[in-house]
């Protein structure tokens, strides 16, 4: 029963980091209509520049949160310098972050080198918190909170400010949207700026969770996939859903059926994509 | 027996009644105008006729046989052409290519993957005579991005009659033509044969007055006026409808 | 002058082993043939069906892996390379039903979905598959009595195969089936009026395209004697979609083309340049930007320009310059 009871526990936990990695990819997704394939990286070289700002001295949280700011700004040059050029063809900018992806995952083996890094857990947050009875990690508790908080914050945003309402109108219908005004242009570079920002700074709050290492985008990116494609992409709630189902799927998954893992976390996302394109949450294409 | 039985047609999208209880019949050989103004929901039409979108409600009748569950594809195998509004023919390609495709859909050589398409004679062959019968024959070689817009509404209209069709519908043919275009055109649809049934959509109407036997007037989704060109011109609500046309 | 550089060339390629410096280079030409086959295969889907596969890699490892697993067994080769085949056959038809359900990105999304699902599978069905630890055979085939033990012997064979499948798929792309699904791809809905069953030429070209990447796999078995989920890594169909697009999707060369460049980036510039994946990025963003159409059409034009700039348009011989401005 305990074992369950931790299961699930890291079902969550995950499900929250997952979270903070997806709702960008899901933003960026439902609104410029490109799986940013360098999703994973950004996320990864996020993590990374935290460890470095660790290393020098910074505090785990200032680190995340300059980690996010920094990958903030090269999601924004990404976009301005050379999404901005192919506008409209997806098929391209899809295939250009897909080369990012290489190109990144390069320079951090080139930066950091190819052993894997740990983050170590902030102090405050070592031990362990009993709920119900059962002794959770007291970060991975702290996890689920700042993914909640994230979430409530990114909510908040989306359907209380202008700028929301526009991201909203602009996934809704980008044709319409440039018609009644609203600069599509520049919300993309925003867009992609958060989404961005946020990658960076899940990549850096996972550290503790599951280290930095070569390949961590390949792990990473995969799973934000599954979460955009069942939640359905542009969505706050299908992500948020998405993420838990994932973080359930995963976990128990690789308890259960370790040689059937990559299966059980795959066959739901395709099942969904065949027999509900737009996702569980999304809307339908036009 | 009748050429083109729509009963009772019905299509909505969301809450929005585009085709509302549409019935026409179309005899063999006629001339049949539908025209309206626009949002009238004449390319839906054409559109349910093809197979392209399927009715809510409704049954269509080819010749006496029912259609309505028959998917688009087969469609074209028991005698129906169309035109489109928009053009969409194949860019990259020669005239004599896209007509060319155009009787290939009709010949089991479509699947063929083993023999050279350039080698077959009498396919080439066909196609170079429907670009002649449209006047474009000696455009046959050249390709598509290279011709006036005149010239590939004409190609259209070529693709569509090589498909030997029993009734072709024609959406919007004189769209966007000059008028020496516009008269090659005229000339073309009245030379097509009386064993092809021709239903046409327009905007324009000097061109398609002349060109119609029957009218059939849509307004909103349904059918508001039908009849003889005479009747229907005469009609109050044709007038209406058309403010200061 | 077609026929005259197409011979030249098969003469080239023919006579490699006798004319190239080691067997390192020969085995690195076998590569680029092999992955030049792989190519092809993607490009009969990408190019000429107009279907963007990132999932394509899967299919090329189902074949080697089940051609390992076949030989291990104690089958001969021949029958390890039917049963490959048939493997990557069904697998195909498995896929193409499945992705054919999404169009343009939705059917992206579902093609690197499946190839995670075989990804997955070969990491972690280790009682199959072995894992990381990857499946190895003991020895190549011996077709006729043929040894391909030797560099050279298995360039020859490899050589063959691929002449093969460029025959093959030219006659494919030029004859009405390939008409048709040139077709489908520029204008769907028009095929669709004209009488052609769009999704059963998709379904059709889909197996064609994941057969000849089957045949690659295989080669590709034979040719390490080793297999591992390295081979089905979303990474490993972004570089085969790299050749495709590097190259150019309209026509024959390019995939070719591209297949050469990315084998010959990876082999001989790693020994100078030590971050691989770093270059092979940037030239997939720089091509994908600047020459989308790939290498091989964008170095036609880039010639034509050049050419033009140095004789300006066509004078005849016998005529005067007077008709340079002509029609």
């Amino acid at each position: 029963m305990n074992l369950w009871l931790v299961l699930a526990g890291n079902s969550v936990a995950f499900g929250g980091l997952l979270f903070l990695l997806s709702a960008g990819f899901s933003l960026i997704f439902g609104l410029m209509r490109i799986p940013n394939l360098t999703h994973g990286s950004l996320s990864m070289i996020g993590a990374y520049f935290g460890t470095s700002l660790i290393a020098a001295g910074c505090g785990f949280w200032a680190a995340a949160i300059a980690a996010g700011i920094g990958v903030a700004i090269l999601g924004g040059l990404i976009e301005r310098l050379l999404l901005r050029r192919l506008p409209g063809a997806e098929l391209a900018q899809v295939l250009v972050t897909l080369g990012l992806s290489f190109m990144i995952a390069d320079l951090c083996l080139m930066g950091w080198g190819g052993d894997p890094i740990e983050i170590a857990t902030p102090p405050v947050l070592r031990g362990a918190t009993l709920i119900a009875g059962v002794a959770f990690p007291t970060y991975r508790v702290a996890v689920i909170t700042v993914a909640t908080v994230i979430a409530s914050g990114l909510w908040v945003l989306l359907e209380r400010t202008r700028l929301g309402a526009m991201i909203r109108a602009g996934v809704d219908d980008p044709a319409m949207a440039r018609v009644v005004g609203i600069r599509v242009s520049r919300l993309f570079t925003i867009v992609f700026c958060l989404g961005a920002g946020l990658a960076g700074f899940a990549g850096v709050i996972g550290g503790p969770i599951l280290s930095v290492y070569p390949g961590l985008d390949q792990d990473m990116l995969p799973l934000a996939l599954v979460v955009v494609i069942l939640g359905g992409s542009g969505s706050l709630v299908g992500s948020f859903v998405g993420s838990f189902v994932v973080g359930f799927l995963y976990n128990f998954g690789q308890a259960m059926l370790p040689e059937l893992a990559y299966v059980v976390l795959f066959l739901p996302m395709l099942i969904v994509l065949v027999l509900r394109p737009q996702g569980l949450f999304g809307r339908a294409a036009p | 027996m009748t050429a083109l039985v729509l009963d009772d047609l019905e299509k909505s999208f969301g809450g929005l009644r585009v085709t509302a209880a549409v019935s026409l019949a179309v005899e063999p050989g006629e001339r049949r105008l539908i025209i309206g103004p626009n949002g009238a929901g004449k390319t839906t039409l054409f559109n349910l006729i093809t197979g392209e979108l399927r009715p809510d409600r409704g049954s269509i009748r080819l010749f006496d046989r029912e259609i309505t569950r028959i998917p688009s594809r087969r469609r074209a195998h028991l005698g129906l052409a169309r035109t489109y509004q928009i053009i969409t023919l194949f860019a990259g390609e020669t005239l004599l290519r896209n007509v060319t495709l155009s009787l290939l859909g009709r010949s089991r050589l479509r699947w063929n993957p083993f023999v050279r398409l350039g080698r077959q004679e009498a396919l080439i062959a066909g196609a170079r005579a429907a670009l002649e019968r449209v006047g474009l024959g000696h455009l046959a070689d050249r390709p598509l991005g290279q011709t006036a817009y005149g010239e590939r509404r004409r190609v259209e209209i070529a693709m569509a009659l090589a498909q030997n069709p029993r009734i072709l519908l024609l959406d919007e043919p004189f769209a966007g033509l000059s008028i020496a275009e516009r008269r090659d055109v005229q000339d073309l649809l009245a030379a097509i044969p009386r064993d092809v049934t021709v239903v046409m959509i327009e905007h324009d109407m000097d061109v398609a007055l002349d060109f119609a036997e029957q009218i059939t007037v849509l307004h909103f989704g349904k059918v508001l006026v039908e009849g003889t060109r005479a009747a229907v011109v005469a009609d109050p609500q044709t007038k209406e409808i058309y403010l200061g046309e | 002058m077609r026929w005259l550089a197409l011979s030249v060339s098969l003469v080239l390629l023919a006579t490699v082993p006798f004319w190239v410096a080691s067997d390192y280079y020969v085995n690195i030409a076998s590569q680029i043939l092999l992955y030049a086959v792989f190519a092809l295969g993607l490009n009969v889907l990408v190019g000429y069906t107009g279907l963007v596969s990132l999932g394509h890699a899967g299919l090329f490892g189902i074949a080697a892996y089940a051609g390992a697993i076949f030989i291990n067994g104690g089958a001969d080769h021949l029958i390890a390379i039917l049963g490959a085949l048939a493997a990557t056959l069904l697998a195909a038809a498995v896929f193409a039903v499945l992705t054919l359900r999404g169009t343009g990105l939705g059917f992206v999304m579902i093609t690197v979905a499946l190839g995670q699902i075989v990804w997955g599978v070969a990491y972690r069905w280790i009682s199959i598959t072995n894992g990381d630890n990857g499946v190895s055979i003991a020895t190549r085939p011996s077709p006729f009595g043929l040894s391909l033990a030797t560099a050279p012997g298995f360039y020859w064979a490899t050589l063959l195969v691929f002449l093969a499948a460029v025959v093959t798929i030219a006659i494919f792309v030029g004859s009405p089936f390939g008409a048709s699904l040139r077709g489908t791809r520029d204008q769907p809905r028009r095929m669709n009026a004209l009488g052609y069953h769009v999704w059963m030429i998709r379904f059709l070209a889909f197996l064609f395209s994941g057969l000849w990447s089957g045949v690659a796999g295989m080669l590709f078995l034979y040719y390490n004697q080793f297999v591992s989920p390295q081979v089905v890594a979303l990474g490993a169909s972004a570089e085969a979609l790299l050749m495709v697009i590097a190259g150019g999707t309209g026509t024959l060369l390019g995939p070719i083309a591209g297949a050469a460049l990315v084998v010959v980036m990876k082999n001989v510039a790693s020994a100078y340049i030590s971050r691989w994946n770093l270059v092979l990025g940037a030239i997939f963003v720089t091509i994908v930007i600047f020459m989308p159409e790939g290498l091989v059409p964008g170095s036609v034009r880039l010639w034509r320009w050049a050419v033009d700039r140095l004789h300006p348009r066509d004078v005849e011989p016998g005529r005067g310059a007077r008709q340079k401005s002509g029609a």
